[in-house]
């Protein structure tokens, strides 16, 4: 119910929204929150397990029951979001989440009466262990359906999020009245700070004083003074509606800004939400305490909240939460809100303090004032289901019993535990917190960064106190420490409080006192779990999931603590503290995602010849980072038939492949072929001026590392090719042994993958097609034979023409400049097509580099496997004394003869294709269990062979030749035949003609 | 994000452009054969993994490109000292 004036709301401004879709009507500056109390909506949302009516607890980002979800059509909806923090705009359309088929009555309520045990502390790992097959068909669709809250949203984002990097001088980290009082003072000597808050408005703490003023100001004014004097300093940048949510290392803080939430029709073209990536010199905790709930039985029935909450409602938001309430205090901070909400108009049916002797100048003044004050009287039960209809109190004993005492009707109850400071960011820095066993809270202690913590977070309470340590730290921020005092008066201060479970004389049994609302957690969850044997709070946390719902525990963790304590009967801090880890609350996967998304997730690499491909209808497959042409199929053609036309082509005339993506390191340097000689397995001084040779790379611990063919440009310069995946790898490679290894080599590493646009040009036809338009180069098989390089030209310009194949036919790749790729691709293209000249993708190129036995560096190996594995003893320089992987490769486990060995393998029907990754045994159907031989790595339709070729690791594979072993599939064994690994063109005719 | 100096380009910049590279003044022996199979092993895969500092290359993969080597505190993450390949690794005054 709305009062009649006061508060920050406009109460002029009317705006209309819907609630489960029931329409209603805020004011402007209301939360969604404190309009739907405006409207007298307590029911909100239904609990995680028991489905109980829940209505809220607080009016901050600590909320753990009000989860709302909020959709304004064609995608843009989010789950979870807390109604206290959603700012109102007209037309908001929210709804409640967790209830089926309604809020007011959900089936899934009748958990709440299952009997006692079955929802209890640990209860998944109890309840659906058996029967076994149950889980697959009972347990786990039944799980799926109720777990989680809300519904992630199923269209794509139509929003776009912003990132940036800023640094600052100082970052304060919350603007209430410390936080403003340290931006203050840091600010006034020109540094650059940043001052982040969650809310939409700063101010914190002092927008829902009624009574206090600073330094003769209203705490409102006061506010309204400071963030003027902020704003019109330069070096000051103040982000509302901004969440620090994580500290990481070397003050290094993500701040989540939302920047369209609260705007009915956002402009498009603005972001949604932006990331701030802060790095500060120094960092200035003012993130203020939370107040504790009190864990009594029924404590969560709607129209329960914290007394706190209830005073912002009704001082910054002119909403009366109730009509009658009754206020359950431990601190003296209840006593303030019991005023409040008596000067909004809410009748204050009674006061029940816990402590027997309640002081200080809250109480002073309710008592002056009239207010009925039980003392040593605890609420013992509440009555109503969707809306508090009562509240049964008793009267506690010196000895902790509780005697029965008197019903009272209310329709609100306050509660008001005590304060808990803020130290999660703290925490999240790695720094140490320290206990306070006189006041029973966690404070920062030792920092691990450069950061400080203020006013209440720190322990601080007392405003005056607070104002002045927050200003005082702002300036030893900045490196000009002096403090300064501040006039405080009609503040009242957090002092008191109370941990744990609150005593009752009910069936223990049979309640339901919350600790954790959002995890449906029960102070009897916690006693349970503790006598089942977890001792430590991170056995108790994880067994009965307190804490770690989405809010983390804010409002949970002391009571869960004091709980876990009193039943252990040990001290707090000797029980442990669970970890507060980022974030602080939810942040959206946008915000985090910022740009990164669509096309922009990751670099998309294109050959010069990308365009051509397109447009002759090539399919396209993903290789690292790059588009490679896959096929190009005619009309009509599927992708095995066009791989069969491009397979005949480049063996009877030729095929036309883009090998740019190869990756390309020039190595140029006196020592350049000394460095080769340690890098590479095969030995390369005598390697001719000219001639390529093919490399073998080990890492070293001797497993094949990459492989690519190298050209010997001049004495000290060779052109070396890598894998197409492998080329930053090896380059990485390279620059490690050359720096820390062998730094006294004189040696240049290039990258030149991108510079060379490479045309590879294979078949019986190549030489004739490319022949006219080669100009400075003899071609001929006498002069330029196989693995050889020269330098000309081709079509007018500059090229490195190496004579090499990787598809067992007389081929050339034709280096050219990037920039003239394609028109040298065209060129040679139209000179080939009366020849037959047929462009090809990878596919094909798999299929004929299979048919040669040649490896894929990633296919054929896996990170274990050794030159000899497969079959290239040879590639080893035997003479050499050293190369990286040398030593290695005598290791005992490497020169074991049942290793596996790559092998080839023949169907008994050559129609069957095997697929690759397929396992192979000894028995066509080997009993569960069968240790596998080995794999399939490459298994094709050879066209050129009229048969089905694979390649395969098989353990002992040297020693199996021409036996039959079995590939098992789920519809029988495949009897395959083991060959050597080569099947076409054993004695190499066709690449040397 | 780690702000790591980079000893050559002499400058703080952000982890982003940096690539770690395991542990530091793991030396290659000038004559692996001479090397047991033993000594070899572990030199290939046994690292000290403290718990507190840590000598540890990093290579500024998108700046200079060059290897260097960091004392780090592995429980806390501060950065005590970046300092050259082949340099020893310095004595932290306590």
């Amino acid at each position: 119910m709305r009062t009649g004036n006061g508060g920050r709301v406009d109460r002029s401004r009317r705006i209309n929204f819907s609630f489960d879709g029931r329409a209603y009507q805020g004011c402007a500056g209301d939360t969604l929150a404190s309009a739907l109390l405006a409207n007298g909506v307590h029911l909100v949302g239904r609990s995680f397990k028991y489905h109980r009516p829940r209505g809220f607890v607080a009016a901050g980002s600590e909320e753990p029951n009000a989860l709302v979800d909020i959709d304004r059509g064609n995608g843009r909806s989010a789950p979870n979001l807390r109604a206290t923090q959603v700012e109102l705009y007209e037309g908001l359309v929210a709804k409640s989440q967790n209830r089926w088929p309604s809020l007011a009555f959900d089936l899934q309520a009748l958990n709440d009466l299952a009997p006692a045990g079955l929802f209890g502390a640990g209860f998944y790992y109890k309840t659906f262990m058996s029967p076994r097959g149950a889980w697959h068909r009972l347990y786990e669709p039944f799980i799926r359906r109720v777990a989680g809250l809300g519904h992630a949203p199923k269209l794509p984002d139509p929003d776009h999020y912003s990132q940036r990097y800023a640094h600052c001088d100082v970052l304060v980290v919350g603007a209430g009245a410390t936080g403003l009082a340290a931006a203050l003072a840091a600010g006034e000597t020109g540094a650059a700070v940043i001052l982040a808050d969650e809310q939409a408005e700063m101010g914190g703490g002092l927008l829902d004083e009624r009574t206090a003023s600073i330094d003769g100001l209203s705490a409102a004014n006061w506010v309204g003074a400071t963030l003027a004097r902020l704003a019109a300093m330069p070096n000051v940048t103040l982000l509302p509606r901004t969440q620090a949510f994580g500290y990481y290392a070397q003050n290094f803080l993500g701040l989540a800004e939302k920047l369209t939430e609260h705007l009915a029709a956002p402009d498009k073209s603005q972001p949604r939400e932006r990331l701030w990536k802060v790095r500060a010199r120094q960092v200035l905790l003012a993130t203020g305490a939370i107040e504790r709930p009190l864990v009594f039985p029924d404590n969560d029935r709607p129209g329960v909240m914290l007394a706190s909450a209830a005073r912002t409602f009704a001082n910054r938001y002119g909403v009366r939460p109730g009509e009658r309430a009754v206020v359950f205090v431990a601190d003296d901070t209840g006593y303030g809100a019991a005023l409040d909400l008596h000067a909004a108009g809410t009748e204050i049916a009674v006061i029940a303090d816990l402590r027997t002797a309640p002081s200080g100048p809250g109480f002073e003044a309710a008592s002056g004032t009239g207010l009925r004050i039980m003392p040593a009287t605890v609420v013992t039960g509440v009555s109503g289901n969707l809306r508090v209809s009562g509240v049964t109190l008793g009267s506690l004993a010196a000895d902790g019993t509780v005697r029965g005492g008197e019903k009272i009707v209310c329709d609100l109850v306050l509660m008001a535990g005590g304060w808990t400071p803020a130290v999660h960011l703290f925490s999240q820095s790695r720094g140490k917190l320290a206990y306070d066993s006189e006041r029973q809270i966690y404070l920062p202690g030792t920092y691990a960064q450069a950061a400080q913590s203020a006013g209440a977070c720190n322990g601080t309470f007392e405003l005056a106190q607070a104002i002045a340590e927050g200003h005082a730290a702002g300036a030893v921020a900045v490196g000009t420490p002096g403090t300064r005092s501040f006039a405080v008066t009609g503040a009242i201060a957090p002092a008191g409080g109370f941990h744990g479970a609150v005593p009752h004389d009910r069936n223990p049994e049979q309640v339901k006192a919350f600790v954790d609302f959002q995890n449906d957690v029960t102070a009897k969850d916690i006693k349970l779990a503790v006598r089942e044997g977890m001792h430590s709070i991170e056995h108790i946390k994880r067994y009965t999931t307190t804490g770690m719902a989405t809010d983390q525990g804010k409002t949970s963790n002391m009571n869960g603590l004091a709980i876990a304590s009193a039943a252990l009967d040990k001290p707090i801090p000797d029980i442990g503290l669970t970890t507060f880890r980022p974030p602080f609350t939810p942040v959206t996967f946008g915000t985090l995602a910022g740009h990164s998304r669509g096309a922009l997730l990751d670099p998309v690499r294109q050959t010069p010849m990308h365009g051509w491909a397109a447009a002759n209808g090539a399919k396209f497959e993903d290789v690292g980072q790059w588009k490679r042409a896959w096929y190009f199929p005619k009309p009509g053609e599927d992708m095995h038939a066009a791989v069969n036309r491009e397979c005949r082509a480049a063996r009877s005339a030729a095929g036309l492949f883009d090998a740019t993506t190869l990756g390309k390191i020039e190595i140029v340097g006196p020592d350049a072929a000394e460095f080769m000689e340690r890098l590479y397995t095969n030995p390369w001084h005598k390697l001719g001026i000219g001639r390529c040779r093919y490399g073998l790379m080990l890492n070293e611990a001797g497993f094949v590392m990459d492989d690519g063919v190298i050209g010997r440009l001049a004495a000290d310069s060779f052109h070396v090719t890598t894998t197409t995946g492998g080329a930053t790898r090896v380059l990485a490679h390279m620059e490690d042994y050359l720096q820390t290894e062998f730094p006294e080599l004189k040696v240049w590493l290039t990258s030149t993958t991108e510079q060379w646009a490479v045309i590879a040009i294979q078949g019986p036809k190549a030489r004739e097609i490319i022949a006219p338009l080669v100009e400075g180069i003899d071609l001929a098989a006498e002069t330029m034979p196989h693995m050889s390089v020269r330098e000309g030209s081709i079509c007018g310009v500059p090229t490195r023409l190496f004579r090499v194949s990787f598809t067992g036919e007389l081929g050339f790749e034709i280096n050219v400049p990037a920039d003239h790729g394609r028109a040298v691709w065209e060129a040679v293209h139209e000179a080939g097509v009366p020849h037959g000249l047929t462009p090809y993708g990878t596919e094909t190129m798999h299929v004929l580099r299979a048919e040669k036995g040649y490896i894929i560096v990633g296919q054929e190996t896996d990170g274990t496997v050794t030159p000899s594995d497969l079959g290239l003893d040879w590639a080893i320089g035997k003479a050499k004394k050293d190369f990286v992987g040398k030593r290695s490769l005598k290791r005992p486990d490497l020169v074991k003869t049942d290793r596996k060995h790559l092998v080839g393998l023949l169907t008994a029907d050559p129609k069957v294709v095997l697929e690759e990754g397929a396992q192979i045994t000894v028995e066509a159907s080997p009993a569960t269990g069968t240790p596998a031989l080995g794999h399939v790595t490459s298994s094709y339709w050879s066209e050129t062979l009229g048969r089905s070729i694979a390649m395969a690791l098989v353990a002992g594979g040297k020693g199996r030749m021409g036996a039959t072993l079995h590939v098992p599939m789920p519809d029988g064994g495949i009897a395959v035949t083991v060959t050597e690994p080569v099947f076409f063109d054993k004695e190499g005719g066709r690449i040397n003609a | 994000m780690l702000l790591i100096r980079c000893p050559y380009c002499e400058m703080e910049r952000p982890e982003l452009e940096f690539r770690y590279g395991g542990e530091a003044h793991v030396v290659r022996a000038a004559e692996p054969e001479t090397i047991g199979d033993e000594a070899w092993g572990q030199f290939l895969y046994l690292r000290s993994n403290p718990k507190g500092l840590h000598a540890e290359r990093w290579r500024h993969t998108n700046g200079c490109g060059r290897f260097f080597n960091c004392l780090r505190d592995t429980v806390t993450d501060r950065i005590f000292v970046t300092y050259k390949a082949g340099e020893p690794r310095p004595e932290l005054a306590s």
